[in-house]
């Protein structure tokens, strides 16, 4: 065995209070404010850890996976599905599925329904990791299109709400590009952000059905309905939805630029809530999910959480649950709510949030997500996916060439895992 | 009582002893990690998972034989490295030479170029972003203000002008160690030999050639071997610019393992990738030392 996973016994942080890692540094006052209010009613002390950039924080949680020394609770961004079962397998995370069912599934049934999925391993996974919950989410958060209403006055748009069919949205984008108005920006240079607008474009086009049989191998993604799905980011390139340099830019900078008035649609998440309510907090603007291509089926956004984890490893795993069955109560969700506005992860709160956030809030009943399908695209796939979006974006691919060479790289990947797969069935 | 050490003890030289700390250092964060990635190169595994299987040579067979985005990548660093080695490398001679010739305020040439590479490749792509942004970046503003406007774009995302970018952003955080191991080499030079050469009549371009270049072969080597180790592995820069697009137009091999390791969780192939990469760059610099070694035979 050569992974750092020895099977030797577990060492967790500590012995005597929870730890908890995590990334978010937005919420770290107050996720020390909860930590205080918990030892005065239990007794027992809570260390949060904050390890930031994000990126930094993934590093430190996959090395520490591999030395054993994963701390009592762990936050889990962007995590993989497979990462997630890899995790699962060698021991870091505790099943929660019984306490999540207890009581007539009571905490369970506390939850949005996505953010649970996002924790949740269906029966007949792919991985083979056994049915069940395996993760806490904290908050919740969706991507949706966010519009400036200064902006599309000057740009003429004269509707009272902003665009929700595919062709109102090119026509807005023809009325921006007349007007000089900076269209779209987003953080399409970090490419998970362009595949969620394609996602929901493509569970529209086509059906959720039909997407999960493209990952399963069954539908090429040369089929027509994925050129579709490619095509519609050479139109929205054509029409000037798009602005300048979208392909490189970074969220942030994306929100920087939504924020200062200098574009007049975000595709962005709930958190930009606060991002826009700090850097100019005079910003008039409207959420609304993406335009229908296809009016007959219903729009779907992207969904993410915020989750925690217990260590298996960990001696104090029931205490630890505990203490997240305590953060996801009503009261604590609350808190975190109010004063992070954020859509909480607990249903019974959300009257406690007002203005756009409750937009995003919804949009809640029609989320996607790769993680709520059974099986998962090859993370390879989806890179070349994404990159085709900018080589589309850029004017140097056609939908056509891009769906060509994502197949290409569909069918190398499962050749390659065929043949990986023989060389474990030879062992 | 006097304690007596063993006699093979005995026989061990003080300086095996003395040495021995930073051995078993080096053995620890060097040799270590570097059998451990060799060893990874052949084995599948994801990171995380306690099971790994063995793959033999395949890994290295796909790098090398199927995988074209990395050898696009090896290129684009290779294309950074040349105008670094190039304009980088010329420039700070250049300058080098200026100040070594007593430029008036020298000193302060000497902090100023030396700026840039203090500052962490994240802050220095930050800055040239804002510089290079198509829609409110300083460039396409001065390009606008002397009628140049219509050579406005998004410098960054344009795949004609994104590598290119990237390099001048290297080039400028690089330029001041290139100018100070130059200086260095440059006032090493005995300046007996520059006046016996002007007595003799040499002109100033007889001085440089006869003079200042093979005794400045060494520093030249050390500073090319810098520059293609340094450049080879540039990363931070991309990140904070490109991160690696317009599609893989900026694409470099650290960000290809990077990509690899924690988005592709093939930390296997990420490994079998470092490793192909090693070897090239220690080809590459071999082939420095033997040229430099040619160099000063003639």
């Amino acid at each position: 065995m050569i992974s750092g996973c020895s099977g030797k016994p577990a060492q967790v942080m500590s012995s005597n209070e929870i730890v908890v890692w995590h990334w978010l540094s937005d919420r770290s006052d107050a996720f020390d404010a909860l930590a205080r209010k918990y030892k005065i009613e239990t007794g027992i002390n809570i260390r949060f850890e904050l390890y930031t950039p994000i990126s930094v924080y993934t590093a430190k949680v996959r090395a520490s996976a591999q030395a054993n020394k994963l701390p009592d609770i762990y936050g889990v961004p962007s995590l993989e599905r497979k990462d997630f079962a890899s995790l699962i397998d060698a021991g870091h995370v505790t099943d929660i599925t019984p306490l999540m069912e207890e009581n007539n599934a009571a905490w369970k049934n506390s939850f949005f329904k996505g953010g649970l999925i996002m924790n949740t391993f269906p029966e007949g996974n792919q991985y083979g990791v056994k049915p069940g919950t395996y993760g806490v989410p904290i908050d919740i958060n969706n991507i949706q299109l966010i519009y400036n209403l200064s902006l599309l006055k000057k740009a003429g748009w004269t509707a009272p709400q902003p665009p929700s069919t595919w062709p109102e949205f090119l026509a807005l984008g023809d009325m921006l590009k007349k007007a000089g108005i900076p269209g779209m920006v987003s953080g399409w240079g970090e490419p998970w952000m362009i595949h969620c607008f394609a996602d929901n474009m493509a569970w529209n086009i086509m059906g959720k059905d039909k997407v999960l049989a493209t990952i399963k191998g069954e539908v090429p993604y040369t089929d027509p309905d994925w050129v579709k799905v490619f095509a519609l980011f050479k139109e929205m390139k054509d029409h000037g939805l798009l602005s300048e340099g979208i392909v490189t830019m970074v969220n942030k900078e994306a929100e920087q630029t939504f924020a200062n008035e200098r574009a007049a649609i975000a595709f962005n998440g709930s958190w930009g809530v606060n991002v826009y309510d700090s850097m100019n907090p005079g910003l008039k603007y409207a959420v609304a999910m993406p335009p229908k291509v296809n009016p007959s089926r219903p729009m779907y956004i992207w969904v993410g959480t915020t989750s925690f984890i217990v260590n298996d490893r960990s001696p104090l795993k029931q205490d630890a649950v505990k203490f997240l069955q305590w953060l996801t109560d009503r009261n604590q969700q609350t808190v975190l709510a109010t004063e992070m506005s954020n859509i909480p992860s607990a249903k019974a709160c959300v009257d406690v949030l007002e203005g756009p956030i409750m937009d995003f809030v919804a949009g809640m009943e029609n989320v996607v997500h790769p993680r709520l399908l059974p099986v998962e695209e090859f993370p390879l796939v989806t890179e070349v996916f994404d990159k085709g979006i900018q080589s589309i974006i850029i004017g140097e691919a056609t939908p056509e060439t891009v769906a060509r060479s994502v197949q290409d790289m569909k069918e190398r990947e499962i050749k390659r895992a065929e043949r990986f797969k023989a060389i474990k069935a030879n062992k | 009582m006097i304690l007596k050490l063993p006699v093979s003890l005995k026989k061990i030289k003080p300086g095996y002893i003395f040495v021995l700390p930073a051995v078993i250092m080096l053995a620890l964060f060097y040799i270590y990690p570097f059998l451990k990635v060799l060893q990874l190169g052949f084995y599948e595994w994801d990171g995380i998972s306690t099971k790994t299987v063995f793959v033999g040579l395949s890994q290295f067979q796909d790098i090398i034989f199927s995988d074209r985005v990395w050898w696009q990548s090896m290129w684009h660093a290779a294309y950074i490295t040349i105008l670094a080695l190039v304009f980088q490398n010329g420039l700070a001679l250049l300058l080098a030479m200026l100040v070594d010739r007593g430029l008036k305020y020298g000193n302060i040439y000497r902090v100023i170029f030396f700026l840039p590479p203090v500052l962490s490749g994240i802050v220095v792509g930050l800055i040239w972003n804002w510089i290079f942004n198509g829609n409110y970046g300083l460039l396409n503003h001065w390009l606008s203000n002397i009628g140049l406007g219509n050579l406005s774009r998004s410098w960054l995302s344009d795949p004609k002008t994104a590598l290119t970018c990237v390099a001048i952003i290297h080039m400028w955080k690089g330029f001041g160690w290139a100018f100070l191991i130059l200086l260095a080499g440059l006032q090493n030079i005995p300046r007996t030999l520059y006046e016996a050469a002007r007595i003799d009549g040499a002109s100033a371009w007889d001085v440089f050639r006869k003079v200042t270049v093979p005794l400045m072969i060494p520093v030249f080597v050390l500073v090319m071997v810098l520059t293609v180790l340094g450049t080879m592995q540039i990363y931070d820069i991309i990140v904070s610019t490109t991160n690696g697009g317009p599609g893989y137009h900026t694409e470099v091999p650290v960000s290809r393992i990077i990509a690899r390791m924690l988005y592709s969780s093939q930390f296997g192939y990420a490994c079998a990738m470092s490793l192909v990469f090693g070897v090239v760059l220690v080809i590459l610099s071999v082939a420095q030392m033997k040229i430099s070694q040619r160099l000063k035979q003639t």
